[in-house]
C-alpha cells in the first residue's frame, strides 16, 4: 500500500498534466486571433472586426465552423493512416511539454509544500525534446501519403527532406548550449544563466549569437513557418500535405502547428534568453516581478516575433532552402562547435 | 523485477521474427526493415547484459551499433534506389545477376 | 510493478514485430516497426538507461524510419499480392528460423552468468549521460573514431550512389 506522500506526488503530476494539456488545447484560439490581427495591421487593414469587439470572438466562430464542417475522407485514401495521421502530428507536440520547465518551484499555501513548475526534470531533457519533436514529422509524411493525392505526396516529401535536414542544425545548436551549460537538463541550463543578463547564452560571446541564429533559422524550418513553409506552399502545391483534410482533422494539424510554434518560442527563451531569470536585479524598493511573468513575457515576445516574420518575409525556393541547410548552417555549426569547445577548456 | 532471462527471451523472440522476415519476404524494403528488427533485438540483449553485469560496455556498444545501423540504412536505401532505377525491381529473387 | 510494465512493452513489441514481417503494405510495415522501436526505447528506460532510450527514439524513430518511408514513397512501392510476397524458399527459411529459435531458447534458459560484476551499480548509473560520455571519450576513443569514420563513408557513399550526373 503506497503511503500518502506518494499519492500526493502522483496526484500533483496528474494535475500538472491536465492543466498543461488544457492550456495547450485552448491556446490556438487567442493565437489565431492574434495572428490575424498582426497580419491585418502589418498590411494596413483592420483584421477580424465583426464578431465581438475587435473581432475577439472570431476564433470561437472559427472553432465552431471547423467542428461542424463535414469531415471528408477521400475514396482512394488509405483510411486507417488517413485517420491516424492528425493524431500522430498532435501527440509529439504535446508530449514535449513533459520536460519543459516553466519556473523553478512555488509554494502552495494550503498543502504546505513546494510544487515544481515542471512535470519531470529528466537528466536527458534537451535530448528528449529533440527526439520527441522529431516524431511530429510522421503526421506530415503519413497524412500526405495516405491522402493518395499528388499535391499531398509532394508536400509530404518536401517536408520530410526539409525536417530531416534542419534537425541536424537544430541539434548542433542544442549541443552548443549543452557545451556552455555542462548539462542536458533544461532546469540546469536555465540555472546556469541566472544572475544578470550578461550570463544569458545569447551574450556568451562570440558563439552565443551564432548559436541563436542557427537555432532560430533551423527551428523556423522545423515548424514549417514562413520563410520556410514549402510543405504547404499555396502557390504550387494546393495546401501541401493537408490538401485533402477538412473539418476536425484539419484543425488538429493546425493545433499541432500552433503548439509547435509555442514550443519553439519557449525553447528559444530557455536556451538563449535566460528562461525565467530577470535580466537585472531590481534596485528600486518595488517588489520583484515573479519569475513566471518574465518567462511568459519573453515567450510572448517570441510568438509575436514569429508572427511578424510571417507577414514580412517572402518564401524561399526549395533548392535554396536545402542549400541553406546543408551548405551554410551545418558548416557554420561545426566551426562553432570547435570555437565553443576551445572556450570551454 | 524482470530478470536477465526475461530480457534475453524477448530479444530472442524479436531476433527470430526478424530473421524469419529476412528469409521469407521478397520485398527488399521489408527485408531491410527486418534487419533493423534484428539489430534492435541485439541492442536489447546488450543493454540487458550491461545492466545485470553492472558494466557500461554494453551500453557503449549499443551506441556504436545504433550508429552503424544508421549508416547501414543510408547505404542500403541508396543501393535500393540505384537498383530500382536500373532494374525496376524490388524483389530479392529478381535481382539474381551480378552484371549491372 | 516493473514486471507488469515489462510484460506490456514486450507483448506490444512482439505483436508489432510480427505485423512488420507479415503485412503486405510496406508503409504499414514501417508504422509497426516504429511502434516496435518505441517499445525497445521503453525497455532501455527499464534498464536504467534513459540516454539510450532518447538516442533510440532520436536516431531510429526520428531519422532511420523517415528514410525508409521516404524510399517507399519515392519508389512508389504499393501493396503486393499475397503469393508475390513470399519467394520459393520461404518454407525452408521459416523452418530454419524456428529451429534456430529453439536451440537459442534452450541456451538462454539453461545459461548461467559467471562473469564478475562491474562497478556500475544502480546508483552509479543515475548519472547515466556522464558515465556513458566518460566511457566513450576515454576507454572507447578509438572505436568512437572508427564509427565516426564509418558515418562519413556512409554519407559520401550514399551521395555518390544516388547522384545523377547532369551530362547524361
Amino acid at each position: 500500500m503506497p503511503d500518502v506522500t506518494t499519492l500526493i506526488e502522483v496526484l500533483l503530476i496528474v494535475i500538472k498534466v491536465v492543466v498543461i494539456a488544457m492550456i495547450l488545447f485552448s491556446l490556438p484560439m487567442p493565437l489565431t486571433w492574434l495572428e490575424r490581427k498582426v497580419a491585418g495591421h502589418i498590411q494596413v487593414r483592420l483584421g477580424p472586426w465583426r464578431v465581438g469587439p475587435h473581432g475577439i470572438l472570431q476564433a470561437v466562430a472559427d472553432a465552431i465552423k471547423l467542428m461542424l464542417k463535414e469531415d471528408i475522407t477521400p475514396d482512394k485514401a488509405d483510411k486507417f493512416l488517413f485517420r491516424l495521421a492528425p493524431l500522430l502530428a498532435l501527440v509529439p507536440a504535446f508530449a514535449v511539454f513533459v520536460t519543459i520547465p516553466f519556473g523553478e518551484s512555488i509554494s502552495i499555501p494550503f498543502i504546505e509544500r513546494d510544487v515544481t513548475l515542471y512535470i519531470a526534470d529528466m537528466n536527458v531533457g534537451i535530448l528528449y525534446i529533440l527526439a520527441i519533436a522529431g516524431l511530429g514529422i510522421y503526421g506530415v509524411i503519413l497524412g500526405g501519403w495516405a491522402s493518395n493525392s499528388k499535391y499531398s505526396l509532394l508536400g509530404a516529401l518536401r517536408s520530410s527532406a526539409q525536417m530531416i535536414s534542419y534537425e541536424i542544425a537544430i541539434s548542433f545548436a542544442a549541443i552548443g548550449v549543452v557545451m556552455i551549460a555542462n548539462s542536458l537538463s533544461l532546469v540546469d541550463i536555465v540555472g546556469a544563466q541566472s544572475g544578470s543578463i550578461l550570463n544569458w547564452n545569447i551574450l556568451y560571446l562570440p558563439v552565443g549569437p551564432v548559436w541563436f541564429a542557427i537555432f532560430l533559422i533551423a527551428s523556423l524550418a522545423e515548424i514549417n513557418r514562413i520563410p520556410f513553409d514549402l510543405p504547404e506552399d499555396e502557390g504550387t502545391l494546393g495546401a501541401g500535405f493537408h490538401t485533402e483534410y477538412s473539418g476536425m482533422r484539419f484543425s488538429l494539424f493546425m493545433l499541432a502547428e500552433y503548439v509547435a510554434m509555442v514550443t519553439v518560442s519557449i525553447l528559444c527563451v530557455l536556451l538563449f534568453f535566460g528562461g525565467w531569470n530577470a535580466p537585472f536585479d531590481m534596485p528600486l524598493p518595488i517588489p520583484p516581478i515573479p519569475a513566471i511573468f518574465w518567462f511568459i513575457g519573453k515567450v510572448s515576445a517570441f510568438i509575436y516575433f514569429f508572427m511578424w516574420l510571417r507577414f514580412t518575409l517572402p518564401r524561399y525556393r526549395y533548392d535554396q532552402l536545402m542549400t541553406l541547410g546543408w551548405k551554410v548552417l551545418i558548416p557554420i555549426s561545426l566551426v562553432n562547435i570547435l570555437v565553443t569547445g576551445y572556450m570551454r577548456i | 523485477m524482470p530478470t536477465i532471462t526475461h530480457y534475453l527471451a524477448l530479444s530472442l523472440i524479436l531476433f527470430t521474427i526478424g530473421l524469419a522476415g529476412v528469409l521469407i519476404r521478397r520485398n527488399i524494403i521489408i527485408v531491410l526493415m527486418s534487419l533493423e528488427l534484428i539489430f534492435n533485438s541485439v541492442n536489447i540483449s546488450l543493454a540487458a547484459f550491461s545492466y545485470f553485469l553492472q558494466s557500461i560496455n554494453g551500453v557503449v556498444f549499443v551506441i556504436f551499433s545504433i550508429t552503424v545501423a544508421a549508416a547501414e540504412v543510408a547505404i542500403g536505401l541508396a543501393l535500393l534506389v540505384t537498383v530500382y532505377r536500373t532494374r525496376r525491381a524490388v524483389n530479392v529473387d529478381e535481382l539474381n545477376e551480378m552484371k549491372g | 510493478m516493473e514486471q507488469l510494465f515489462f510484460y506490456i512493452f514486450s507483448i506490444v513489441a512482439i505483436v508489432s514485430a510480427i505485423l512488420v514481417v507479415s503485412v503486405r503494405n510496406p508503409v504499414h510495415s514501417a508504422l509497426y516497426l516504429i511502434i516496435c522501436f518505441l517499445q525497445v526505447a521503453a525497455m532501455f528506460v527499464l534498464l536504467r538507461s534513459p540516454f539510450l532510450a532518447a538516442v533510440q527514439v532520436f536516431i531510429y524513430v526520428g531519422a532511420v524510419m523517415v528514410l525508409f518511408l521516404f524510399a517507399v514513397m519515392v519508389l512508389d512501392l504499393g501493396k503486393e499480392r499475397l503469393k508475390d510476397s513470399m519467394h520459393s524458399q520461404s518454407i525452408l527459411g521459416g523452418a530454419l528460423a524456428i529451429v534456430l529459435f529453439f536451440i537459442a531458447f534452450y541456451l538462454v534458459y539453461n545459461g548461467d552468468i559467471v562473469a564478475p560484476l562491474g562497478a556500475y551499480t544502480e546508483t552509479a548509473l543515475m548519472k547515466n549521460t556522464e558515465v556513458i560520455g566518460a566511457a566513450l571519450y576515454t576507454k572507447y576513443i578509438y572505436p568512437f573514431e572508427v564509427v565516426s569514420l564509418i558515418l562519413l563513408v556512409a554519407l559520401v557513399g550514399a551521395i555518390t550512389l544516388v547522384m545523377r550526373h547532369k551530362d547524361n
